[in-house]
């Protein structure tokens, strides 16, 4: 069995995993990182977006090796300790999640967002989280959120 | 009002955990020894099955057991049960086919449970899933809503003959005969109601434990109501007895319906772990739950309205027919029957209702309850048709929904259909919708848009719904076969802060926050020493669950009721200790005081008292624990209009919501924010069924939309921002002044929507367009629209 080594949240960590392991659960089932989720097989929901060499991915749809020496953050990597990220204080603030389970891969798309395009408009931002579902929200409160994230973020 | 209690716009004690990925989910919970399932399922639509060959997955590497219906039925496990009686118009009770929880001789659906491997690993057992051999012999299949009873259409079941389990009527037909037969005009529609996958973004999931050393079974499941869950196991499925049974619903990533239900692969999970004796864990994909999730909607209609000459509703009709699926589901035949037909009387005062609705049984994954479930379905049959009477009669759509709008002092109104509505006002919902959405200026904005080669339509919906389910007596006496009360228990710990534990379950509703809201406004504690606790059989009192809109008003109950409970026992405890009468003690914001002393007690120093009672009154139990049942007097009305304004391009058939504005009567609120959210989502959810999501199966039972590659979900860039306002009454049978709020958004968004998009191909000569309007389907129409060539 190949090993793959990359940081996670900051933590050299290295595993032997099958050829065919994805990043998803590499971060699941052997680090225990639960909080990146699966919510569909064909790369379309974004509940499992992270972050690879700082850049938003679908950790469903990449295999764990293809991470090998890389630095990846998951939203559990996010907050500095106990003071959430900026995204996830405009997350919390905005009611922009319900039942939590698409709010991960929304979080890390929304960051990456903010990081590339600073202080996004409202159009920006929905044709952006095309790659994100959500079933609760309605997107209203996330949209906020992204952009409210983005703005305390720095623009 | 206390600070943080009722009407505060909160932001969620709950998000903590989620924004940072210390969320729950069943799929996140590991067992020491867990095993893994995977499912055999059907390729086939229908089909005989000769042979199941499993000898070449049992010996697989890795795999502990395969398991067939053979060795389900040996074990002595039941049929999953449908919950309810209905009779039809022979005066016969539905027919239940028997919906086994692994295939006997058959398979009727493609996704339908055939058999189960369980390995040591995910990756081993659908390996060897892929070995079992069934041999199956092909039957013709009938998907088709409205082809299910034709002559001639594959039979799925011995003894439902012409695939009908329910032949129904309601209403007084005579009456409904006569307003027709003296009608000034009659507005007829046949529309479909487009079936739905539901679609929570948490797929289904549950792990079985059984404890060989104490004889108890434990399941975790992504399930609305885990003693439901336990209760149909145990009472009808024989899984276990339900005192040896604990049943766990963690964090849930959503439900909408379709966790309500007992599934095949939960089931699987709780015998399997016995019979292997280690914990078995299925986590359903995707796929699975296109192909075996309970589906909504799925109607053929024909409505009929009679109006007299000033467009009074004199008379509806409603010929209907449902599609069940391939089995009745636990509540499924309830939803095209009570919880549709008793909506039909909308918020008019239409005095004469009709409905015939015949449920068929078709080669396609179960029908069951679905955000609205019913509501939805009547909603948009009676909206659509009141805007297609008043564009035939000349008249304004706002104007003809003013004309017969149940008037604000007919409260409580009767309707013809079971309901007695106990609030309202219809017409101060429309104006404020009318205003905020500048109804007045939109010819203005037509013709804008007619000039950059546009179309823009306008939609109304006014909507009413009865949730917040429900009074037992009202729902045992039309056949449902449980009680639908709700549990609270509200216990002071002896440090005086509070647990309070709900028979409601949360997947996204923020109950750890309204909830805390509403015992910190009776009890004034601090709502950051108030913790909500669901889920969890072992832990509070038997509870109903959450479906139906019914948590607060019916849950929120239970939990007031309980604190006045806390509150009087405290009364008794400070008048002994403060030696005063009991009649003289006060309780205001957490504080017991002596009327005219300045004898105060804090509500945490009662609650110490009552734990350590070395002062306490005579003949009364330590503690400070109090537990209330509520079963409601009425269902919960929700209410509101929904105005919904779309520009269509004429080239592409393109939709695009350019505004929607939503004004609902929820009665006193709780939490904006939540409410707020919840509106929003509703509305999204109906956005969905009008525009883009649509169920397919083929003629032979293969489901053509499977994925979200072909299953359209909204996404952020189908939906516009909108406009939320709230025009409340007050229901005077709800203790709390509260009403439902979660499904509303979907039971009004997809007439508002239709009737936006009809409204601006109606110079085009277009009347009518079902759901979804695709950018297809409204091409399609435009095509051969009378006026599109002009």
């Amino acid at each position: 069995m190949p090993t793959v080594s990359l940081t996670v949240n900051g933590k050299q960590v290295s595993a032997d995993v099958e050829a065919r392991t994805l990043l998803v659960q590499l971060l699941r089932e052997h680090l225990h990182l639960t909080g990146t989720h699966v919510g569909c097989d064909t790369s379309q929901c974004g509940a499992c977006v992270v972050h690879l060499n700082g850049k938003a991915i679908k950790s469903c749809s990449t295999l764990a090796l293809q991470a090998d020496g890389g630095a990846v953050t998951t939203i559990e990597g996010l907050a500095d300790g106990e003071t959430l990220h900026p995204m996830q204080e405009a997350f919390r603030e905005n009611h922009a999640l319900q039942c939590g389970f698409c709010t991960p891969g929304m979080v890390m798309s929304a960051v990456d967002i903010a990081n590339r395009h600073g202080n996004p408009d409202e159009s920006t931002v929905r044709a952006e989280l095309e790659g994100n579902i959500c079933r609760c929200t309605g997107y209203h409160n996330i949209v906020k959120a992204v952009q409210s994230g983005a703005k305390a973020m720095g623009g | 009002m206390t600070e943080n209690g009722i009407g505060a716009r909160l932001v969620r004690k709950e998000d903590q955990r989620f924004l940072t990925g210390k969320g729950n989910y069943t799929d996140d919970i590991t067992l020491t020894g867990q095993t893994y399932a995977a499912f055999v399922r059907s390729p086939h639509g229908h089909a005989v099955i000769n042979s199941i060959d499993t000898s070449a997955a049992a010996a697989a590497p890795g795999v502990v057991a395969v398991l067939t219906g053979d060795d389900a039925e040996a074990d002595g496990l039941a049929p999953l049960p449908f919950g309810a009686s209905l009779t039809g118009k022979d005066g016969e009770p539905n027919k239940a086919p028997p919906h086994p929880v692994l295939a006997q001789g058959k398979v009727r659906y493609v996704g339908d449970h055939v058999a189960v491997v369980i390995a040591e690993t995910l990756a081993q057992a659908k390996d060897a899933a892929e070995k079992v051999a069934v041999d199956y012999d092909v039957l013709p299949a009938v998907t088709s809503t409205a082809a299910a009873n034709a002559p001639g259409a594959p039979q799925l079941h011995d003894d439902v003959p012409d695939n009908v389990v329910l032949d129904w009527e309601f209403g007084d037909k005579a009456a409904v005969d006569e307003a027709f037969a003296g009608a000034h005009h009659v507005a007829k529609l046949d529309l479909v109601n487009n079936r739905m996958v539901t679609n929570p973004m948490e797929p289904r999931a549950a792990i079985g434990d059984y404890n060989t050393g104490t004889g108890d079974t434990t399941l975790y499941v992504t399930s609305q109501n885990p003693h439901v869950h336990r209760l149909v196991m145990s009472a009808f499925v024989q899984v276990a007895p339900e005192h040896k049974f604990r049943v766990v619903a963690p964090d849930v990533g959503g439900g909408f319906g379709s966790k309500i239900f007992v599934y095949n692969e939960e089931v699987v999970c709780a015998w399997a772990a016995r019979r292997v004796g280690r914990p078995v864990k299925w986590n359903g994909d995707r796929s699975e739950a296109f192909l075996s999730d309970a589906h909504g909607r799925d109607h053929v209609t024909t409505v009929e309205l009679a109006l007299d000459e000033g467009g009074k509703f004199l008379g509806l009709r409603v010929s209907s027919k449902a599609n069940m699926g391939a089995y009745l589901q636990l509540f499924s035949g309830t939803i095209p029957t009570l919880f549709h037909a008793f909506l039909l009387a909308g918020q008019y005062t239409t005095p004469a209702i009709y409905i015939e609705m015949m449920c068929v049984v078709t080669n396609t994954a179960p029908v069951d309850a679905a955000r609205g479930a019913g509501r939805p379905e009547a909603t948009y049959l009676l909206e659509r048709i009141v805007d297609v009477a008043a564009s035939e009669m000349g008249l304004d759509p706002a104007e003809i929904r003013r004309r017969n709008f149940i008037p604000v002092d007919q409260f409580p109104y009767q309707t013809p259909v079971v309901q007695c509505y106990d609030s309202g006002d219809y017409n101060a919902a429309m104006d404020k919708a009318l205003s905020i959405s500048d109804y007045a200026g939109m010819e203005a904005r037509r013709a804008e848009a007619k000039a950059r080669g546009k179309c823009r339509g306008i939609g109304i919906s006014a909507y009413i719904e009865a949730c917040g389910v429900a009074p037992s007596a009202a729902v045992g006496s039309l056949g449902v076969g449980v009680g639908l009360w709700e549990s609270a228990q509200v216990r002071f710990n002896p440090t005086g802060n509070v647990t309070v534990m709900t028979g409601t379950h949360s997947h996204g509703q923020g109950h750890e926050t309204a909830f805390a809201q509403l015992v910190t406004e009776r009890l004034g504690v601090p709502v950051e020493n108030v913790e909500v606790v669901h889920g969890d059989t072992d832990k509070g009192p038997f509870g109903m669950g959450t479906y139906g809109s019914r948590s607060l008003p019916v849950g929120g109950v239970a939990i007031a009721n309980a604190c006045d409970k806390i509150v009087e026992k405290g009364r008794k405890i400070v008048a002994h200790i403060l030696e005063a009468a009991e009649d003289d003690i006060e309780f205001v914001d957490g504080n017991f005081s002596v009327a005219g002393t300045d004898k105060v007690m804090n509500i945490g120093e009662v609650a110490f008292a009552a734990y350590v009672p070395h002062n306490y009154p005579e003949g009364m139990e330590p503690g400070l624990d109090e537990k209330a049942f509520f079963d409601p007097m009425n269902f919960s009305f929700p209410a509101g209009c929904h105005i919904c304004e779309v520009e269509v391009d004429p080239e592409t058939g393109t939709v695009e919501i350019v505004k929607y504005t939503a004004v609902d009567d929820f009665g006193t609120i709780v939490n904006p924010l939540i409410v707020e959210g919840q509106v929003h989502g509703g509305i999204a959810h109906g956005v969905g069924q009008a525009l883009t999501e649509h169920c397919q199966y083929d003629d032979e039972g293969q489901i053509l939309t499977g994925s979200y590659m072909d299953y359209t979900m909204p996404r952020a860039d189908n939906l516009p921002s909108f406009d939320v306002d709230y025009a409340p009454t007050l229901p005077p049978h709800n203790p709390l002044g509260v009403k439902g709020c979660g499904e509303a958004g979907a039971i009004a968004a997809p007439p508002a929507v239709i009737n936006a998009v009809v409204n601006a191909l109606a110079p085009l000569g277009i009347t009518h367009i079902d759901m979804p309007a695709t950018p297809q389907a409204v091409w399609q129409a435009l095509q051969t629209a009378p006026a599109a060539a002009e």
